[in-house]
């Protein structure tokens, strides 16, 4: 399913671009270019050729991660994501990992605990998380946490101060190496300022799957074979945990995957506000700037980004249920 | 469960030793100061910009934004400057220049003993290689471009050759004589680069910018941050800042926090919401300047009742721009009074501003035979920007004012594409717009905004106006290269321009900077420049 559902997304954004009114050589140059510009544009973009060449040879570069050159700075459209993609990547990442485990937490307690207090708070409380606006939730984090109690930076990826210089852009993974060879102020001041945007990142996702679980699990822990564990004499935790968590993960883990997908696509907002260097806001200004290159090889990644997680959850499904295999 | 738990203990663990570490990152910059005398206490530290976003490129003569611009200035230089915090010009890598007795020849004697950054010499070959890449087509690095600066101030009408004497003495071959044409070499695409480094990095000299600045370039992490040190050898002297750090935060409360909380040292473009509450924060002061720029309301003269001066002076005294700038503008305008912005060299502070006399706008009106008013339109803009950040409440504004002596007002606006063509073509009777100047010479705003040659259709002179004497005096400022005869000339014809009324000006926008308190010797540039040359922290 792989191959063929990137191809379709490959597929999709050539035609998209392709169809898309106007011609893209003078969108790109504005209406007061000179003809000949245009022309030399169009030959550049290959747009000159009849549609099914342009496909060809469009397909051809995309094997080989070519996806040309950005109109607005002359820079190689694959260096432009390389510098970017991995900081949305690591807090997407965090925010996830925050979210699950919180999330599944708080979902687990709540069903176990139906109709109580507990159960109220947080079922309450992943509305109001659901309904949060991030850019909102994220300048009262900065505000409290940040101004106020001086807990964390306000923004940014690393301490300037320090002269940070990445390798990978995945500053975790540079920084601990650095760890290892006996300097962690660089991985603690990675993570530090990890901390902040990965909660208001985190938080929708956090309450879609604390909501999830919890009715998921409600929903498991009606079954049969639970009452029969039960009646075994297991002690509840473990049949909660044990038992009856394993079934209700399921479709836990296909939001889990969705809300990554769409955190890779959609953390903009807090991008923006954070000051993370990432991608959202680069396809955003790309889109503005009507840089078709970039918003081509943007959304392509972004997609494939979207595939792989798919194709890992589907293989979660398999590791969690074994009854479920891989064809 | 017992999983969770130890799994919440490491994280907790995690969060505490980031938290302990936050507290002593604070302490790192004091090392640096440590080292440094008494008598030097202006040396040392490290200064963070925060600003809205990141530069495209680093090559200055090829980008177009500001934001490229800071980036680029703090490692290049000009072969002429501007004073700071005016737009006056001073040598920099131009000791001096002179022009030839027809105007067409200006010749630049060259400073001596400055090294680029990568350790080559100054010298006249720089200069040439700098400007001839730019507009010699069959130059080696002319396919680098595209140079998009040199075609915005028409430099190819300007310059015929640029010509190296010996290794100090440069020659501009001029195609008309044109006295702006110096305050042009001040701005950041006349930036002189090191040929050497443009042969080593070649389209990549824009992410490898190689000058002669106060700053040398380090390194630059895409949306994040650029990195400077200090230029020990910087023919301007000392340097005072060990680096500077080029830091984006896109929004503009977030840019507001990091600077309350210490993070950052000097914040740009501040919401204007968000100023009186920097200014009352102790320890932040904020710097302020009108910017080079204008907004007004042009009477098209082309048309009644605006082809008659008392309408037009009627209407300069039934408007209050005190009212619209403090309704609209709030602490981001100043009222204007004339077509020139303050900063500006040759700015006449003689004249005095039309009161708000609405008594003297009947009489006027009166005399010129509308004692009932009349009917107009008035365009508003469609769009936002710093000289006019709400034209329809402007027009508003406008419309209650002038009812009161009997104008009644009908506010039209286009889409903004649509609303230049037509105001170029002079469809409107009264139109709203403005003008950001480039190089800081007063002819940039004076011919290309109010010269009856202007006035051709498409017309940047929307108002149509046509004075002959106006347009005398700015023909002879522009090729007379006596700085003082020019700012006479200009001074007169600011005076034709307040009593011929073929505007209202409305206002100036104000550039607000907050910083810490610390930082000194900080100018705003009337340009748009951020210049940190002199800059130091006090301790």
């Amino acid at each position: 399913m792989l191959f063929p559902t990137l191809f379709g997304v490959v597929t999709l954004v050539f035609f998209m671009i392709a169809l898309s009114p106007g011609d893209p050589a003078r969108v790109m140059l504005g209406e007061r270019a000179s003809k000949e510009k245009i022309e030399k544009l169009r030959a550049d973009l290959g747009l000159d050729k009849p549609l099914i060449q342009q496909y060809g040879l469009y397909l051809t570069r995309i094997v080989r991660l070519d996806f040309g050159e950005s109109i607005k700075s002359g820079q190689k459209v694959w260096d432009e994501i390389k510098a970017r993609y991995p900081a949305t990547i690591e807090l997407a990442l965090c925010a996830m990992i925050f979210a699950s485990v919180l999330g599944v937490w708080i979902g687990v307690i709540s069903a176990t605990r139906k109709n109580t207090w507990i159960d109220y708070t947080s079922m309450v409380g992943a509305l109001f998380g659901v309904s949060m606006p991030v850019f909102w939730l994220a300048l009262v984090l900065i505000m409290i946490f940040s101004v106020n109690l001086n807990l964390f930076p306000t923004g940014g990826r690393m301490n300037l101060r320090l002269f940070f210089q990445p390798e990978t852009n995945f500053y975790l993974i540079d920084t601990f190496k650095l760890l290892l060879k006996g300097e962690p102020e660089y991985f603690l001041s990675a993570l530090h300022h990890l901390i902040l945007p990965s909660v208001a990142l985190g938080t929708i996702p956090l309450a879609i799957i604390a909501r999830t679980t919890r009715s998921s699990m409600l929903e498991v822990l009606k079954q049969d074979y639970v009452k029969t564990v039960r009646s075994a004499g297991i002690k509840e935790q473990r049949v909660v945990f044990r038992y009856a968590l394993r079934n209700a993960l399921m479709p836990v883990i296909t939001v889990i995957g969705l809300q990554f997908g769409m955190l890779l696509a959609g953390a903009l907002l807090t991008e923006t506000i954070f000051a993370w260097p990432g991608i959202g806001k680069w396809i955003y200004q790309a889109i503005e700037a009507r840089d078709y290159p970039a918003v081509q090889g943007g959304i392509i990644v972004i997609s494939t980004s979207f595939v792989l997680i798919n194709l890992a959850v589907d293989v979660l499904y398999s590791v969690i249920n074994p009854k479920i295999r891989l064809q | 469960m017992k999983k969770i738990l130890r799994l919440s203990i490491i994280m907790l663990l995690a969060l505490s030793a980031s938290l302990f570490f936050s507290c002593k990152e604070k302490e790192a910059p004091m090392e640096e100061a440590a080292a440094v005398s008494v008598e030097d206490s202006k040396m040392g530290g490290t200064l963070v910009f925060a600003r809205s976003g990141d530069s495209v490129g680093l090559d200055p003569a090829r980008e177009t934004d500001g934001e490229s611009f800071y980036g680029s200035t703090q490692v290049y230089d000009t072969l002429v400057e501007f004073v700071p915090g005016t737009t006056e010009i001073q040598p920099a890598l131009a000791e001096s220049w002179s022009f030839s007795d027809d105007g067409l020849t200006v010749t630049f004697n060259l400073r001596k003993g400055v090294k680029f950054h990568d350790g080559t010499d100054f010298t006249s070959e720089a200069v040439v290689f700098s400007f001839e890449r730019q507009f010699k087509e069959d130059h080696p690095f002319y396919k680098n471009g595209p140079w998009k600066y040199w075609g915005y101030m028409d430099m190819s009408n300007i310059v015929d050759d640029v010509i190296a004497v010996d290794d100090y003495t440069v020659e501009f071959k001029l195609k008309k004589k044109e006295a702006p044409f110096i305050a042009n070499l001040a701005m950041d695409f006349a930036a002189i680069v090191s040929p050497a480094a443009a042969e080593k990095y070649g389209e990549d000299l824009t992410s490898n910018p190689v000058g002669t600045g106060p700053f040398k370039f380090v390194s630059w992490i895409k949306d994040d941050n650029i990195v400077y040190e200090r230029n020990p050898d910087y023919w301007g002297g000392d340097v005072y800042l060990d680096r500077l750090i080029l830091k984006v935060i896109p929004d503009a409360t977030a840019r507001w926090l990091a600077l309350q909380k210490g993070e950052v040292d000097v914040v740009d473009f501040p919401s204007p919401e968000d100023l009186p509450e920097m200014m009352a924060t102790d320890g932040i002061k904020v710097i302020q300047q009108e910017g080079l720029n204008v907004g007004y309301l042009a009477l098209n003269n082309e048309k009644a009742p605006y082809d008659n001066v008392k309408v037009r002076q009627a209407m300069n005294y039934a408007i209050d721009r005190d009212e619209i700038v403090a309704a609209v503008y709030g602490a981001a305008g100043k009222p204007a009074k004339n077509p020139l912005p303050p900063t500006m060299w040759s700015y006449n502070d003689d004249i005095e501003a039309y009161p708000y006399d609405p008594e003297m706008a009947k009489q006027l009106l009166a005399e010129a035979g509308y004692a009932d008013g009349f009917d107009t339109e008035i365009w508003a803009m469609p769009v936002a920007r710093p000289y006019n950040p709400n034209g329809k409440k402007v027009a508003e504004v406008m419309q209650a004012q002038l009812a009161k002596v009997g104008i009644n007002v009908e506010i039209v606006s286009y889409e903004w594409g649509t609303y230049l063509d037509k105001t170029d073509m002079g469809e409107h009777q009264a139109a709203m717009l403005g003008w950001t100047g480039d190089n800081g010479d007063p002819d940039n705003f004076l011919w290309v905004l109010l010269s009856a040659p202007a006035a051709e259709k498409p017309a940047g002179n929307i108002a149509f106006w046509k004075n002959a004497e106006f347009t005398a005096l700015a023909a002879e400022a522009k090729e007379e290269m006596d700085v003082e005869k020019r700012t006479e000339l200009y001074m007169k014809a600011q005076e034709i321009f307040h009593e011929e009324a073929p505007w209202v000006p409305i206002a100036h926008s104000v550039v607000s900077e907050p910083m810490k308190e610390s930082v000194q010797d900080f100018y705003l540039y009337p340009t748009g420049k951020r210049v940190f040359a002199k800059v130091w922290i006090k301790k």
